[in-house]
């Protein structure tokens, strides 16, 4: 087809009609196809099956799959020298938003919590908050962000994951490349790839706005991976463990993008 | 078409103080598509790629072939679309002269492309703020970002409702010429209906 303007100047009234009339089916029947195949291939997306539930589950198959092709494109541009915006501790809100509870709306026994870190060799190890708060803290004003949507800024204080690992001697474990947190009652999971948790911005939190974390917020210890959505900020950590595979993740069972990196 | 993205929840329903209601319940009730922000991010990070590839080949075929001569804005573009306005609007009884697009449209088609370069790099910003930061920071941040990138979609759907009433009040010939890529022009026999476009 030319670009330019072709105006058919019906001299030659009957070949002329003839390439028109020609020329008009060949365009609406390729337009008639495509405008069928669109909408076919819509339909088809729209109503196709949903994953079977595994690691991953609820979204519809054709879409998980570009979630993943997705992740593995977008994480070459992952570095952990790209640092989230940090703020001024006047510019966090008071009021810090709380979104839910799961996994985290039994009460409390802080007197008896530990946090369980499963090594390779199979040991267990069974820290205090105590030992954790007797590593270099770290403040981190940031703008968190939900899936939702809304975003806020807040004041968050604790151990760098990375400060973390090298103090309990797990860097044997970060050669794997998944972690995994979950809560004591294990209602609620998340698994991070390694890079992410690494990040130097992530902290396993006991502090907010310079006060000990409330119980709504995730007392006595929270993640705070400013690399992901609000959904993998677990609260309330119960324990750790290190795979090479994903592990369970509550929201990624449910629909969402198990990477869900920012 | 743009029902997927629609499910972004309540997200924006908050905008400024609630006095704007983007999507109050109704109209998930209404589109049957309550609840479903997994689903919708899902299709939107599908869709990404082919609007933005879709944009990247129209840009570049545009540009190769010549025809964003046509569609460029000219100097005398903006003070003619005014009144290709008005002519459209009943005020004005002549339409400037125009080669395959008029003034408006050539305002028009380019705005879109330029909202389009706006959406990808808005896009980017708020998909991955911390690993693209400057284009975040190019945006005046995150929630700024956010709000530009639902206030071009907006736009397209503005732009969308125009799009199609335009093309209704033009007639068959102006939409089969689309099609086609030709237009038929009746010189010298007047026996048919000469539609003026």
């Amino acid at each position: 087809m030319n670009n330019t303007e072709e105006d058919k100047k019906p001299k030659a009234e009957v070949p002329v009609q003839k390439q028109i009339n020609r020329r008009n089916f060949i365009s609406f029947t390729t337009f008639t196809v495509l405008g069928v195949a669109a909408y076919g291939g819509w339909r088809k997306l729209y109503t196709s099956p949903i994953e079977m539930l595994g690691i991953t589950g609820e979204a519809h198959k054709p879409l998980r799959r570009a979630l993943n092709k997705s992740e593995l494109f977008f994480r070459n541009f992952f570095s952990n020298n790209h640092l989230v915006k940090t703020y001024p501790k006047s510019m966090a809100a008071k009021v810090v938003r709380k979104n839910t509870s799961i996994g985290a709306d039994s009460r409390l026994d802080a007197a008896n919590w530990r946090l369980q870190v499963k090594k390779l060799s199979g040991e267990v190890l069974s820290i205090s908050i105590d030992e954790i708060k007797a590593l270099t803290k770290t403040d981190l004003v940031f703008d968190f962000k939900c899936v939702e949507g809304w975003d806020q800024i807040q004041h968050w204080g604790g151990v760098r994951f990375v400060d973390f690992i090298e103090h309990f001697g797990l860097q044997p474990e970060t050669k794997l490349d998944y972690v995994g947190m979950e809560t004591p009652d294990k209602g609620y999971y998340i698994g991070l790839d390694m890079n992410s948790a690494m990040h130097p911005q992530t902290i396993l939190a006991y502090e907010m706005n310079d006060m000990p974390l409330p119980v709504g917020h995730g007392a006595p210890l929270r993640l705070i991976i400013p690399v992901k959505y609000g959904i993998k900020n677990l609260k309330r950590i119960g324990s750790i463990n290190f795979s090479n595979h994903r592990p369970h993740d509550y929201w990624a069972e449910q629909g969402y993008d198990y990477y869900s990196g920012l | 078409m743009l029902i997927y993205w629609a499910n972004d929840e309540y997200k924006i329903t908050i905008f400024g103080h609630t006095y704007v209601r983007f999507f109050p319940d109704w109209y998930y009730n209404l589109l049957h598509i309550p609840a479903r922000l997994a689903e919708g991010m899902a299709f939107h990070f599908l869709f990404m790629w082919f609007f933005t590839l879709n944009g990247i080949f129209y840009v570049a075929y545009t540009i190769i072939s010549g025809a964003w001569r046509e569609l460029v804005p000219q100097k005398k573009s903006w003070k003619e679309a005014w009144l290709v306005l008005l002519h459209d609007l009943h005020i004005r009884k002549m339409a400037p002269p125009q080669n395959k697009y008029n003034a408006a449209q050539r305002i028009a088609y380019t705005a879109i492309i330029v909202m389009g370069i706006g959406s990808v790099i808005t896009g980017l910003a708020i998909y991955k703020p911390v690993q693209f930061y400057y284009l975040t920071w190019l945006c005046g941040g995150y929630h700024f970002a956010r709000i530009i990138h639902f206030g071009l979609t907006l736009g397209y759907v503005f732009f969308f409702v125009i799009h199609i009433v335009q093309v209704i009040i033009a007639g068959w010939n102006n939409f089969r010429s689309v099609i086609s890529g030709f237009e038929v022009v009746n010189t010298d026999t007047p026996k048919k209906l000469a539609k003026d476009e």
